[in-house]
C-alpha cells in the first residue's frame, strides 16, 4: 500500500502518530507524479522543490512537539485560476502565460495558513469555460480511468490528480458544474458549496454571479475537513455570506433516517446514458435501505436553465475577461496602435471556446437585444430558483445525476458545442440558484467509467448535504477504489 | 431666424474621501505616477471591489442638497468600453438605479432667479490618466498609464437641458461648485480635475420646442471654458444652420489654445457600452432614517446663508450673494462679524480691499494674510471712530504684511485719529490762512471749493484728523 492512496484525515492521523513525515509522503506522491503525471497531465506548475520544503518543515514542527493542524504537512493542487502569490496562475490560457500574481487569493490565504505541503496548480478548460479540460491552452488532462477519456472540466486537472494519486486533496471551482461534473467522471468527491460561502476573492472570474470555489477529494470526510477550512466571509468579497459557519465535521455521521430526499424527474432526461440512470437509482435504493424517505418532486423549470445559463455566464464573462488588452499585464501582440494592439492581443492569445462566449454575451448585452436575451435569462433565473424554493417546503435534500453520461472520449464531442453544453444540465440549475451540491461516486458504467450521485441542498445546508453523502458512501466502497494506471491497480 | 440654445451639462466631480472608492488606496493628488496603487484598482485577474461606505454617504449628501430624492435601492453597473486608462476596460458607475435623482438648484440670471432641473446623481470611479512621450498624444512614440486616479470616486450631476446661454450654464455650474463645497464633500479644485463637465448643446428656432441635435464637449475644467466652449458651438452651430446644413450629433473637444471646438467622434462611433448590472458588489439599501439623519446634518446652504444675510445684517442681495457663493468667504465674513464688527462694513472691506490684495497675488481667502479676526478688529477701530475709513486703508495695508493686530499698528505708526477740536481747529485756521484763493471762492458760491482745504487739513494731519470734525469746523469758520 502506498501513501498516495491514502485520504488526508488517514494521512493526518499517521502524521501526529509519526507511522511517516510528511517529507516521505510528499516523496511518494512526487513519485507518482513521475509514474503517472506523463499519461494524466494533470498539472500545468509543479512546484516540487517548494513543496519538499514546506514538508520538511512541517516535519520540524511534529519533531518539536508542536500539534498540527487538518492539513498540515498533506500534500494538495489548487486549481490554475486561484490567484496564488508568487506562483504563476494562467486559467490554462495564453493570455496569461507568464502572470504571477502579487496577491494571494483569500481561499490561498486560508489553506496557506494551515501549512499544508502545495504541489502545484491544476489544467483546466481555458478561464473554466468547458466540462472536458480539452479547452486548455496547454494540453487536455486524461482521465485516470481510461486516459483516452476526458477528465470533464473546468477543474479536470484537479478531479484527475485526485483521481490519480497525484494529490491528496485539490480545490476547484464551479460556475456551471466544473466541481462536481470532473469529481463524477474521476471517481472522487466534489463539491460546490453555496453561492457566498467561499470568498471568490482572487478566484480569476469567469462569471461572477455563478462562479464558486470548493474542495475535490477522495471521501466526504476530506471534503468537510476541507469546506471547514475555505468557507466564511470575507471583507474582500462582498457577495460572500456573513452567516456563521458550522463545524461541518459534526456532519459526518452516518445517519439519514426520516430524512426526506427529492427525486426530480426532470433530470431523469431522455437520452440519459442507461448505465448512469441504473446506478443513480440503485444509489436511491440504497438510501432509501438507509431509512430515508423517498419523495417525487417536480422543478419544472429545469429544462429552461441551460439557455438561462448560456446567456448569463458568457455575458459575465464578456465584461469580466475585457481586462486582458496586453495593457499592463499579460501576454501582448504588437500592433501599429493602441486599438490594433488589443485586437491582435485578443485574437492570438484567447482560444475559441473563450471567444465563442464573448461574442454571446456581449451580443446579449448590446442595445436592442438585452431585453430579449440577458434580461429573459435573469427572469427565467429566478424561475429556476423559485422552483427549488418550492421543493426545500418538502424536502431536506434533493438527490439527482451529476452528469447525463460517464466520461466521453477525448476529442468527441470538441467540435459540437452545443452537446458539450447540454452536459451540464444537471448541474447548471444550482449554480443559477445559488445552491450547494456535492458529488459522490455511486458506481461504475459497463465500460468501467466512475459516476456520480448528486446531492443537493438548501442555501447554506451544506451541513445535510454532507451527512447524507457521508452516510451513502459509509454504506459502499467506491470513494476507497483507485483506477489502474501506468499498468498497475493501486 | 433666430435661434435659441438648449444647454445641458454633466458634471463630474471627485469627492474627497481618504480612500478610493472600491479599494483601500489613497485618493491624495500630486503622488509619484502609480504608488497609490493596489490588485484592486489595478484591474488585476481575480479582484473584487467593495464599496467605501463614505462614498455612498457623500453622494446622498450632495443628493440632498442639489434637493433630490434619494433613492432606498440603489446598485451599480458596468459601463464597458476599451481605453488604455480603463485598467478592467469597464468602468463601475451606475445606469438604471442611481443613488439619487430629480432635483434642481436656483440660479441667478439677468432676468432673475431661474430653476435647473437635476436629472440623476450617480456614483462611479475615475480613470487613470495617460501620460504620452511627447506633447500631445499626435506627436509622441509611447504613452505610459498612471493608475493614481483609478478609482478615485466620482459623482456625476446630469441636468436637464434647462439652460439657455453660457451665462446660465457656468451660473449653474458655480452654484453647484459651491454646494459641493458647503457640504465638503468635493475639494472642486477645478486646475486638479476635481471637477469638470460635459457640455451639450443643441439650436432650435426661438419659440419652438422640439430639441434640435445635438453636439457634446468632454471634459471642460473651467468656467470660463464653459462659456468660451458653449459660445464658440452656439454660433458654429448658428452658422451651419443658417447656411441650410444640419448639424451632425457628435462628441467635440474644446481647444482653450485656439478658442475652437473640433470633431472627436460621430454617432456612429459612439460606443455601446452594453450595461449589465455589477456581480461583484451587493445593491445600496438605504432607510428612511439613514436619509433623514444626513438631512438634518446637512449644513446651512449657500441660498439660505444669503437669505440669513440680507435679513439678518441688511446686506444687499447682491453683496449677500458674493459672499455665500463660496463656503470659505461666507466663513470668513462670520469669523470677522463674531466679535461685533460692523457687517455692512465687513461685506464692503471683503469685496474692496480684501479681494484687490487677493486677486492681486493669486492667493484663495483661506490664505489671505489678514485673517478674519484681525480684519474684524480693525473695523471696530473704524466703528469706535479711532481710525478713519482712509486711515484704515493704510492699517490693512500695513496688516497684509505685518502679523501685528489693527490696534498696536495704530499705535505703532502713530495713526489714531485726532478727533480733539482743538487740535484739528488750529489746522483749520492755519490752512484758511494760507489758501485764500479757494476761501475766495467758496465766500463767492462756489461750495465745491471747500474740497481743496479739506484736503490741505487732512495732509497736515497726515490723514489723522476725522474727517467729518473737519468738514464741519471748515464750513463753521468760512460760513462766519
Amino acid at each position: 500500500m502506498r501513501l498516495y492512496e491514502q485520504p488526508a484525515h488517514v494521512l493526518h492521523d499517521m502524521l501526529v502518530n509519526k507511522e511517516i513525515t510528511s517529507v516521505e509522503l510528499t516523496k511518494d506522491v512526487l513519485a507518482r507524479i513521475d509514474e503517472v503525471e506523463g499519461d494524466v497531465k494533470a498539472y500545468l506548475t509543479i512546484t516540487r522543490d517548494e513543496a519538499l520544503k514546506q514538508a520538511a518543515a512541517v516535519d520540524e514542527k511534529i519533531g518539536r512537539g508542536e500539534s498540527i493542524s487538518f492539513l498540515e504537512g498533506i500534500p494538495g493542487a489548487i486549481k490554475d485560476n486561484i490567484c496564488t502569490k508568487g506562483v504563476k496562475t494562467t486559467c490554462a490560457s495564453k493570455i496569461l502565460e507568464h502572470f504571477v500574481p502579487p496577491y494571494d487569493a483569500t481561499v490561498t490565504e486560508k489553506i496557506q495558513a494551515e501549512h499544508p505541503v502545495i504541489l502545484g496548480k491544476t489544467n483546466m478548460d481555458e478561464f473554466a469555460m468547458g466540462g472536458s479540460t480539452e479547452n486548455s491552452a496547454y494540453h487536455p488532462t486524461c482521465n485516470p480511468w481510461n486516459t483516452q477519456c476526458v477528465p470533464g472540466g473546468s477543474s479536470g486537472g484537479s478531479a484527475a490528480a485526485v483521481a490519480a494519486g497525484t494529490a491528496i486533496w485539490a480545490l476547484g471551482s464551479d460556475t456551471g458544474g466544473s466541481i462536481r461534473q470532473p469529481a463524477s467522471f474521476c471517481g472522487v468527491v466534489g463539491m460546490k458549496p453555496t453561492y457566498g460561502r467561499v470568498s471568490r476573492y482572487g478566484l480569476v472570474a469567469y462569471a461572477s454571479s455563478l462562479d464558486q470555489i470548493g474542495p475535490i477529494a477522495r471521501d466526504v470526510t476530506d471534503c468537510a475537513h476541507l469546506l471547514n477550512i475555505i468557507a466564511g466571509h470575507d471583507e474582500h468579497d462582498s457577495t460572500s455570506s456573513a452567516v456563521a459557519v458550522p463545524d461541518f465535521t459534526k456532519s459526518l455521521v452516518a445517519d439519514v433516517k426520516g430524512l426526506k430526499v427529492g427525486i426530480p424527474k426532470e433530470f431523469f432526461v431522455k437520452g440519459m446514458d442507461a448505465d448512469v440512470e441504473k446506478t443513480v437509482r440503485a444509489a436511491v435504493k440504497q438510501l432509501e435501505a438507509l431509512g430515508a424517505e423517498i419523495v417525487d418532486i417536480s422543478l419544472p423549470h429545469t429544462e429552461y436553465a441551460i439557455s438561462s445559463y448560456y446567456l448569463i455566464a458568457p455575458a459575465e464573462a464578456a465584461t469580466n475577461l475585457e481586462r486582458y488588452d496586453g495593457v499592463s499585464y499579460g501576454e501582448r501582440v504588437d500592433g501599429s496602435g493602441i486599438v490594433e494592439m488589443m485586437t491582435n492581443t485578443r485574437s492570438a492569445k484567447f482560444g475559441e471556446e473563450v471567444k465563442r462566449r464573448i461574442m454571446i454575451g456581449n451580443y446579449a448585452l448590446s442595445a436592442g437585444y438585452y431585453d430579449a436575451y440577458y434580461l429573459k435569462a435573469l427572469k427565467v433565473r429566478r424561475l429556476v430558483k423559485e422552483d427549488y424554493d418550492k421543493a426545500f417546503e418538502k424536502v431536506d435534500v434533493i438527490v439527482a445525476p451529476t452528469a447525463p453520461t460517464p466520461a466521453f472520449k477525448i476529442g468527441e464531442m470538441i467540435s459540437d458545442p452545443l452537446k458539450m453544453y447540454l452536459q451540464d444540465v444537471c448541474t447548471v440549475p444550482l449554480n443559477l440558484a445559488g445552491l450547494p451540491g456535492i458529488s459522490v461516486p455511486c458506481g461504475y458504467s459497463s465500460s468501467h467509467m466512475p459516476i456520480g450521485l448528486q446531492i443537493i441542498g438548501k442555501a447554506l445546508d451544506e451541513a445535510t448535504v454532507l451527512r447524507a453523502a457521508y452516510t451513502y458512501e459509509q454504506s459502499q466502497t467506491f470513494s476507497k477504489e483507485m483506477p489502474e494506471l501506468g499498468g498497475k491497480k493501486a | 431666424m433666430s435661434y435659441e440654445a438648449v444647454i445641458g451639462l454633466e458634471i463630474h466631480s471627485e469627492l474627497k474621501t481618504k480612500t478610493k472608492i472600491f479599494c483601500g488606496c489613497a485618493t491624495a493628488f500630486g503622488a509619484e505616477q502609480n504608488t497609490h496603487v493596489c490588485p484592486v484598482c489595478l484591474g488585476l485577474p481575480g479582484v473584487l471591489p467593495v464599496i467605501n461606505k463614505r462614498v455612498v454617504e457623500f453622494a446622498i449628501k450632495a443628493g440632498l442638497a442639489l434637493n433630490c430624492t434619494i433613492n432606498k435601492f440603489s446598485k451599480f453597473d458596468r459601463k464597458n468600453y476599451y481605453y488604455p486608462d480603463l485598467p478592467k476596460n469597464f468602468q463601475t458607475s451606475q445606469y438604471d438605479l442611481p443613488i439619487a435623482e430629480h432635483g434642481y438648484v436656483d440660479i441667478d440670471t439677468e432676468k432673475g432667479r431661474k430653476r435647473i432641473r437635476i436629472t440623476r446623481i450617480h456614483m462611479e470611479e475615475d480613470a487613470g490618466k495617460l501620460v504620452h512621450s511627447g506633447n500631445t498624444i499626435k506627436d509622441s512614440d509611447s504613452s505610459n498609464v498612471d493608475y493614481n486616479r483609478t478609482g478615485v470616486p466620482l459623482i456625476e450631476i446630469v441636468s436637464e437641458p434647462d439652460m439657455a446661454t453660457p451665462q446660465e450654464a457656468r451660473a449653474y455650474m458655480e452654484k453647484v461648485k459651491s454646494i459641493l463645497e458647503y457640504i465638503d464633500v468635493s475639494n472642486c479644485r477645478m486646475e486638479e480635475g476635481n471637477l469638470r463637465a460635459d457640455l451639450n448643446v443643441s439650436l432650435r428656432p426661438e419659440g419652438t420646442e422640439t430639441l434640435g441635435t445635438k453636439a457634446e464637449m468632454k471634459n471642460i475644467n473651467s468656467f470660463k471654458a464653459v462659456e468660451d466652449a458653449l459660445s464658440y458651438e452656439i454660433e458654429r452651430q448658428e452658422e451651419i444652420l443658417e447656411d441650410g446644413g444640419h448639424i451632425v450629433q457628435e462628441t467635440r473637444t474644446w481647444d482653450p489654445d485656439k478658442g475652437i471646438t473640433l470633431s472627436m467622434r460621430t454617432k456612429e462611433e459612439a460606443h455601446d457600452y452594453r450595461y449589465m448590472p455589477e456581480p461583484d458588489l451587493v445593491p445600496i439599501v438605504t432607510t428612511d432614517e439613514e436619509i433623514d439623519a444626513y438631512r438634518k446634518n446637512l449644513p446651512e446652504l449657500p441660498d439660505a446663508r444669503q437669505k440669513r444675510l440680507e435679513d439678518t445684517y441688511g446686506l444687499s442681495s447682491y453683496d449677500a450673494g458674493i459672499i455665500t457663493a463660496s463656503r470659505q468667504m461666507a466663513e470668513y465674513f462670520d469669523a470677522v462679524i463674531a466679535d461685533g464688527a460692523d457687517a455692512k462694513l465687513a461685506a464692503n472691506w471683503m469685496m474692496g480691499d480684501l479681494a484687490k490684495n487677493l486677486n492681486a497675488e493669486g492667493k484663495t481667502i483661506e490664505e489671505s494674510p489678514v485673517d478674519a479676526k484681525r480684519l474684524g478688529q480693525m473695523i471696530v477701530l473704524i466703528s469706535k471712530g479711532t481710525i478713519s475709513s482712509k486711515i484704515a486703508k493704510k492699517v490693512f495695508t500695513e496688516m497684509w504684511t505685518s502679523p501685528d493686530a489693527p490696534e498696536k499698528i495704530v499705535k505703532d505708526k502713530g495713526l489714531v485719529q485726532i478727533t480733539d477740536t482743538k487740535a484739528i481747529e488750529a489746522i483749520v485756521d492755519a490752512v484758511i490762512a494760507a489758501n485764500p484763493k479757494p476761501v475766495e471762492d467758496y465766500k463767492a458760491g462756489n461750495k465745491k471749493a471747500i474740497g481743496a482745504l479739506v484736503g490741505q487739513v487732512m495732509k497736515q494731519s497726515k490723514g489723522k484728523a476725522n474727517p467729518g470734525m473737519v468738514n464741519k469746523l471748515l464750513a463753521a469758520k468760512l460760513d462766519a
